[in-house]
């Protein structure tokens, strides 16, 4: 069985001026356990729209969405927070740092809303990522590429067997890009867990055996619709 | 622990907002608490006060200004009496003990009472009486000696063998001094009743000062009175105040008391409010405080809930946040209390003599910070709901 399974899911925003776009429409997709996998996709391409339905923090207009056997599009949103805090790792572009708590406390907020703080494995992750002498620093006070290795360890903290990149180098210059998609992929490789990454620089796809452009798989042409948009 | 840590680092984060917070509701349970904690004890310590005494014979008038007066060395006196009418009393077999006392006179603005050195071996207070400080003795009848009460002798600056001519009148008038010179021959330990600031002279000292009508010279203005049995009180009751129309029998003092505090019970009832409308202004605060921040912390909620927090977490956060702040307020509060209590009591003692305790143990010390803690949670329910309802993808990164 897959680890992630989706089927006809559909996902359509009202613009400011009523009408509704449709980002996403994917009539299959599936991702097998310790898989990674990279989609490609331009700007606006609905990447994000597709990682958040599958996070849980977006609902979908219709379709099935299960990840590991159980039916996330059809739990209540509670229930998907949970879902997501033990099962789901989140890598975002802009990091999504917690400013005012310390890098260590970043890292143990990955985790205690899933299986619980575990000190000793939040910092141990923060060592694989080379930021053991930085456990108590803010993320200012850190480089760009320190800043999203901290994200990458928050991410794996709770052991989730899902990790979501969404251009998880956007921000990055090209030697800490390619350093910070290394680690992404040991890491993930390290912790069994299964990788699902969007970007639309060539560089980094150019890295995965099992790329897609998302195209292939989203036959939503963003466009005005007619119908229930959420 | 999780919810703990985001408050404890959003409090760092808005930490001005969160100090200026804290000391406005640190002010506002601080007067609450005093308020409550004067009237209070204000309210025990002056109808308790008695000074060992039962009730109070005076000339006709009001039996509030006869306790004012006789008890609390505060008012005129509503007139003399005859010496036969504290002879009368004396002897009456329903009366344990009288002490007649005279006023008229004053020394830079504190108190002459001329009475008899009985009074000083009565108990003020259950097992206790007074007791002279080291060096120190009682006057002696005849002799133009006085004993100071410890509140006046440190405000006058006067100690044994210090001399001093009165005043005449019981507020002070530079022009009105007597020409009679007494000595101070002891001072008194502190009583914190009303006495610590009376200046005690000789009965007769008071009643023959120069310048004093000499018709009027055994008069005394009042005599305190303890009784045998409370049934007694109810005897001289009647005696004095329905079959007499000459004198007023004061009994029982508390009660008179009593009813002083019952006529400014509006007043009370007022200075609570104040105090309850300030702590509503300082909930307000924190509701105002948090609300206007949750949009600065709109993508550290939605990063939480990205992590996995749901929404009541978010929620939980922002609502022991607002009661962290108002816990941590009133915590400041009870030094705001102790330096208003104490502000309040040297202020009182130096009118009355009675003493505060602002260490006393007071419910309000328990029920206000718990109050304010529920005030400033509730004051937070609505940016935690405004938290509550964030949006989460939207307050992420801009979608591609």
């Amino acid at each position: 069985m897959a680890l992630l399974e989706i089927t006809d899911l559909r996902k359509s925003y009202r613009a400011p001026d009523g009408t509704c776009h449709e980002v996403v429409s994917i009539p299959r997709f599936t991702l097998e356990s310790k898989v990674q996998l990279a989609l490609s996709g331009a700007s606006g391409s609905g990447k994000t729209t597709f990682l958040h339905l599958i996070a849980g923090i977006l609902t979908p207009d219709s379709g099935r969405i299960e990840l590991d056997g159980r039916l996330m599009s059809a739990l209540p949103e509670a229930s998907r927070d949970r879902l997501r805090a033990a099962d789901i790792g989140y890598i975002f572009q802009t990091f999504n740092l917690l400013q005012g708590f310390t890098v260590l406390e970043n890292v143990l907020l990955g985790m205690s809303f899933g299986p619980g703080a575990d000190r000793g494995r939040a910092a141990s992750l923060l060592e694989r990522v080379g930021l053991s002498h930085r456990l108590h620093h803010f993320p200012r006070q850190l480089s760009t590429g320190q800043q999203q290795r901290v994200a990458v360890a928050r991410a794996l903290a709770h052991r989730p067997k899902l990790v979501l990149a969404d251009e998880p180098t956007g921000n990055l210059d090209t030697a800490n890009a390619r350093e910070a998609l290394a680690l992404i992929r040991e890491t993930c490789s390290e912790n069994e867990a299964a990788l699902l990454l969007v970007s639309h620089d060539p560089a980094v796809l150019d890295g995965f055996s099992q790329r897609l452009p998302l195209t292939e798989l989203n036959r939503a042409a963003n466009t005005p619709v007619t119908g229930g948009a959420r | 622990m999780t919810l703990w840590l985001i408050v404890r680092r959003s409090l760092r984060q808005h930490g001005l907002s969160s100090v200026v917070t804290a000391i406005l509701i640190a002010l506002a349970g601080g007067l609450l608490m005093s308020v409550w904690a004067v009237r209070r004890q204000a309210h025990a310590t002056f109808t308790g006060q008695s000074g060992g005494w039962d009730a109070v014979l005076g000339a006709r008038g009001a039996k509030l200004q006869l306790v004012l007066n006789a008890i609390f060395h505060l008012e005129a006196s509503p007139g003399n009496l005859p010496y036969e009418d504290y002879l009368a009393i004396s002897s009456n077999r329903a009366v344990a003990a009288a002490i007649p006392l005279a006023v008229g006179d004053n020394y830079l603005g504190y108190r002459l009472v001329g009475t008899l050195t009985n009074l000083f071996g009565v108990e003020y207070r259950p097992g206790v009486s007074f007791r002279l400080e080291p060096g120190g003795r009682l006057f002696e009848d005849g002799y133009r000696e006085a004993v100071l009460g410890s509140f006046a002798a440190r405000r006058l600056g006067l100690k044994p063998g210090d001399t001093f001519k009165p005043y005449h009148g019981l507020n002070f008038d530079p022009k009105a001094q007597h020409d009679d010179q007494y000595t101070v021959v002891g001072v008194l330990e502190p009583s914190n009743t009303p006495s610590d600031r009376v200046i005690w002279i000789p009965l007769a000292g008071l009643q023959n000062m120069s310048g004093h009508d000499p018709a009027t010279a055994t008069d005394v203005s009042a005599v305190l009175v303890k009784l045998r049995t409370p049934v007694a009180g109810q005897q001289l009751d009647m005696l004095y105040n329905r079959q007499g129309n000459r004198l007023t029998f004061a009994w029982p003092i508390a009660r008179q008391m009593a009813d002083l505090f019952d006529k400014f019970g509006w007043f009370d009832a007022v200075l609570a409010m104040v105090a309850w409308l300030v702590a509503l202004v300082a909930a307000g605060a924190v509701l105002a405080s948090l609300y206007n921040s949750m949009s600065a912390r709109r993508r550290d909620l939605a990063i939480l809930r990205a992590l996995g927090a749901r929404r009541r977490t978010v929620f939980a956060a922002i609502v022991l946040e607002a009661a962290t702040i108002a816990a941590a307020g009133m915590v400041a509060a009870y030094g705001i209390y102790l330096a208003i209590l104490a502000g309040a009591s040297a202020v009182i003692r130096a009118q009355t003599g009675v003493v505060l305790d602002p260490f006393a143990p007071d419910p309000v010390l328990a029920w206000a910070p718990l109050a304010m803690i529920g005030l400033g949670a509730l004051a937070g329910i609505v940016p935690a709901f405004k938290a509550y309802r964030t949006d989460v993808a939207s307050s992420l990164a801009p979608e591609s």
